[in-house]
């Protein structure tokens, strides 16, 4: 091998230097334990023999454990079984790893060997060849040179651009289902629709909501949906509160958009979509737990702190004949983070008062 | 090994090698040098991780179902019984809970993941540090950066496949950034999504990725980039006999088959410790995707953290006046979402990816560097460094605020407001003071160099003045102190010939002068061998 390596003298890379001084040469090879005492040698043999023997035992309890130990219902139990085959795998693995490196750090042969880099630039005449070759070739073919035949160019060109779109265009245009964005302005929430518990869908009776509670809401008829059940309550999921009506600032043209104090607002944040589970009865105020965004809920759901710029959209409820509390309408702007079209969906009349039932999907 | 043994090994080898010819590459490689350094096992944890991913990753494969078919629960654990949720959740219980070493196997590959994002950073810090990503490693810098980003999108979609209601939450984040995009955003949501969120598709689409197109890219680019590891040849600490031009080290046969090959048993060993001792993603605790529900305290795998908490950062209304969200004839523009989810990460990532170019511009160096700089010897480069965690940290910090609240007793809206301020005035502060900081190391070694060790022997000259004994260092220790570049700002050509004509690409030239002035203006030189002549000469009096 044309390597150097480092026990005897200063290598000869000495001659270049730095700063006016001189490379100094790899330094003198320092003889381990393991070199010199015949007794360490013997004795790093056995060690490293004994860390194998560690991993040929973690292999057995790690299959041992596997076949002995009974998982039960017990979480416990099903925890237990999981954590002996883990550590008899980590057993296994660890032997292993240290004895092949205890063997190298103290037996294999470590003496530092010098290689010399060569430049990755290719030699001038390989290049020359290179650019002679790619020449010739253009000239063979006619993509350039005397007999250049540009009209084969292009359309080949325009014909490998295009090409692709023969098999993106179909792929791409079935993976977004009916591509109908606009139902990302509306929810299934609908004039004189209850609102009921989440998850289990019972009515609630504007009786029930006392003074400072709050209640999870998802549309009446949520749960007997046969499609599209998780999409609908992703968009019509709702927060129900009842603060004092004295605390209670009603926002203008909103008057009649409560009840005695009751209270409706969309659970889905206006930042990013999460869910505003998070109620501080003393404030009044809804913080969701994702990005900290906190509105206000006497005031309009307005945003006191956080990323959010938007108050909540307010859903308009009322009580019906039997007490129950339903909605007045769908929410009058789309729910949730806000996107390009988001005001189109909000002014085109889709969410008028009137909007009856069953109109969409 | 016995003759017969002997020649058996000679008839395969030659049978194989009159096929192959791999008679060449194993001569090639099997005496390959690399150095020695701890810090290139970084790398190392990164590519064996990989390797413990695909090998848990596989047994996971068995059991998971990659559908979003609503069904109801009938297992062993009580608290779930007959709750709805997608067969994705349910066999993700069904394999934690009745396969023996199911729920081991989703731990090692879950804590492998964690492993896997923070080595590739690690090493990533590290390669950055020491300039490694000079000429000509530039290309393997972007390959390395490619594959921090897939490693980034292979933890996200593995996160998101058992249908959790934590990482549900986390696709929604996902949607509604992806939603405020101008123009096509709705669209592109549709496209990933099948239609509106969370659709019936999302979860088989992400299988696919997960299992098939992320692995197999990072596959391809893991193979590149080792490719160019052994096309370049490593590079080196600087020492005693290592130059720009050779390698000292060791031979990959059998020395680092043995200490890399041990390493990988290692790596997989702790991993496998890890997880049968810490539960990580009890998504039985959680409950299947609802888009009712969601906790307090709850937050991503740490690697997606530092996006959460620059969305927590972004005020929607700056000083309380200026709203974050524009309408525009009637289009609404989020910037709420668009700075801190998108345009933040954009350029924080962009300007890792040019960053060799940017030194290259400043420094105006033109060779190959196979030695190593020491930090504190490029200190610019080394406050940037700092600069980019000090800001990342900030991120991350914030994405924890409600904890970090909760575990001091802190506000959770000062934390914020602190950190608003924090995520402009911190990583500014960091720069000056790494810096300063490295400068006085430089200043330090020139110290060391010049006037030797101190040795704690104090000496009463005749004349009674005391005198401490300085020990002057071995060429060896000096060389290590000495051997680095001292690079001066660029000097570019006038902006006018002698004609008068004005240059092309002056200014061009006058913007890397700009950048080269930043980096070198102030700088500590190395000692040169005749500061050091003058010095000892000047000792000689005493």
């Amino acid at each position: 091998m044309s390597t150097t390596e480092n026990p005897t003298e200063h290598g000869p890379e000495g001659s270049e230097k730095q700063n006016g001084f001189e490379n100094p040469g790899l330094p003198y090879h320092r003889p381990r334990r393991a070199d010199v005492d015949p007794k360490a040698d013997k004795k790093a043999e056995r060690q490293v023999a004994a860390l194998f023997g560690v991993s040929i035992i973690g292999t057995i309890v790690a299959i041992g454990s596997y076949m002995a130990l009974d998982m039960t219902d017990e979480i416990d139990s099903i925890r237990f079984v999981n954590m002996a085959i883990g550590l008899g795998i980590f057993l296994a693995m660890i032997g292993i790893g240290l004895g092949a490196i205890h063997w190298a750090k103290t037996l294999m042969r470590d003496h530092e060997m010098v290689e010399e880099r060569h430049a990755l630039r290719s030699s001038d005449e390989g290049r020359e060849g290179a650019i002679q070759n790619l020449k010739d070739g253009v000239e063979d073919s006619g993509l350039g040179g005397v007999k250049r035949r540009p009209v084969l160019v292009g359309s080949m060109l325009t014909a490998l651009l295009a090409a692709p779109l023969a098999l993106l265009w179909p792929q791409i245009g079935n993976m977004g289902a009916d591509w109908n964005i606009s139902n990302f302005g509306h929810t299934m929430w609908r004039k004189g629709m209850r609102l009921t518990r989440d998850p289990d869908g019972t009515p609630i009776k504007a009786s029930d909501v006392t003074i400072g509670s709050a209640f999870h809401v998802i549309p009446e008829g949520l749960n007997e949906l046969e499609h599209h059940k998780i999409e609908e309550k992703a968009k019509a999921v709702v927060l129900l509160l009842r603060l004092d009506p004295r605390d209670l600032n009603l926002q203008p043209g909103r008057e009649d958009w409560s009840f005695d104090g009751i209270i409706a607002f969309s659970k889905i944040c206006t930042h990013v979509g999460c869910p505003v589970a998070l109620y501080e009865q003393q404030t009044h105020h809804l913080l969701c737990p994702c990005h900290q965004s906190t509105f206000d809920v006497a005031n309009g759901a307005k945003v006191v702190f956080g990323p959010a710029k938007r108050p909540l959209p307010q859903l308009p409820i009322a009580v019906d004949d039997e007490g129950y509390i339903v909605a007045q309408s769908d929410f009058h702007e789309p729910i949730g983070p806000s996107y390009w079209t988001r005001l189109h969906d909000t002014s085109d009349g889709l969410h008028a008062d009137d909007d009856t039932e069953g109109s969409s999907h | 090994m016995g003759a017969r043994l002997d020649s058996a090994a000679a008839g395969t080898a030659n049978y194989i090698d009159e096929r192959t010819s791999i008679g060449g590459f194993v001569k090639f490689f099997a005496r390959k040098l690399f150095p020695d350094h701890w810090s290139f096992m970084l790398g190392e944890i990164a590519l064996y991780s990989f390797v413990v991913l695909l090998l848990s990753g596989v047994f996971l494969t068995a059991f998971f179902v990659p559908s979003m078919t609503i069904v109801e629960y009938d297992g062993p654990l009580a608290t779930m019984q007959g709750v709805e949720m997608s067969e994705a959740f349910a066999s993700t219980l069904h394999m934690s809970f009745e396969v023996p070493g199911g729920l081991l196997m989703r731990q090692i590959h879950h804590w492998a993941a964690l492993l896997f994002t923070a080595a590739i950073v690690t090493h990533m810090a590290r390669v950055f540090f020491t300039g490694a990503f000079r000429k000509p490693r530039e290309l393997n810098w972007l390959v390395g950066f490619t594959l921090m980003i897939l490693s980034l999108a292979a933890g996200f979609s593995g996160y998101s496949l058992p249908d959790d209601v934590l990482s549900g939450n986390g696709l929604r984040i996902i949607e509604g950034v992806t939603r405020s995009i101008p123009i096509v955003g709705e669209y592109i949501s549709y496209w990933i999504f099948g239609g509106e969120f969370p659709g019936e598709i999302l979860i088989p689409r992400l299988f696919t990725m997960h299992i098939l197109l992320v692995p197999g890219l990072i596959l391809v680019l893991i193979a590149l980039h080792l490719f160019l590891v052994f096309l370049h040849k490593h590079t080196q600490y600087p020492g005693g006999g290592r130059t720009h031009k050779n390698v000292v080290g060791l031979p990959l046969f059998p020395v680092y088959t043995a200490k890399a090959g041990g390493f990988f048993f290692v790596v997989f060993g702790i991993v496998a410790l890890v997880a049968a001792i810490f539960t990580i993603n009890p998504v039985w605790n959680y409950g299947p995707y609802d888009p009712s529900p969601v906790s307090a305290g709850t937050q991503p795998d740490w690697y997606i953290l530092f996006v959460d908490g620059a969305l927590r950062l972004m005020p929607g209304w700056l000083f309380d006046v200026i709203p974050m969200e524009w309408e525009i004839w009637g289009y609404t523009l989020s910037w709420n979402l668009l700075v801190p989810a998108l345009i933040l990460p954009g350029l924080f990532f962009g300007f890792l990816a040019l960053y060799p170019w940017i030194e290259a511009w400043a420094t105006g160096d033109r060779g190959e560097k196979h030695v190593l700089d020491r930090p504190r010897n490029a200190p610019v480069r080394t406050g940037i460094g700092v600069a980019l965690i000090t800001f990342y940290v900030v991120l991350v910090m914030e994405g924890s605020n409600d904890i970090i609240a909760n575990l001091f007793h802190l506000s959770l809206n000062d934390l914020t407001y602190f950190f608003r301020i924090g995520i402009f005035v911190l990583p500014a502060l960091a720069f000056w003071i790494t810096r300063r900081i490295c400068f006085g190391l430089q200043r330090k070694d020139r110290e060391l160099v010049l006037h030797g060790k101190e040795t704690g022997r104090i000496v009463r000259h005749e004349h009674g003045e005391y005198v401490e004994v300085h020990e002057p260092l071995t060429d060896e220790e000096r060389w290590v102190l000495i051997q680095h570049d001292d690079i001066a700002p660029l000097e570019i050509e006038p902006e006018f010939n002698d004609r008068g004509v004005r240059r092309k690409g002056y200014r061009w030239d006058r913007f890397k002068q700009w950048l080269s002035r930043i980096y070198f203006e102030k700088r500590i030189s190395p000692v040169t061998a005749e500061e050091l002549a003058e010095a000892q000469h000047e000792h000689g009096h005493h």
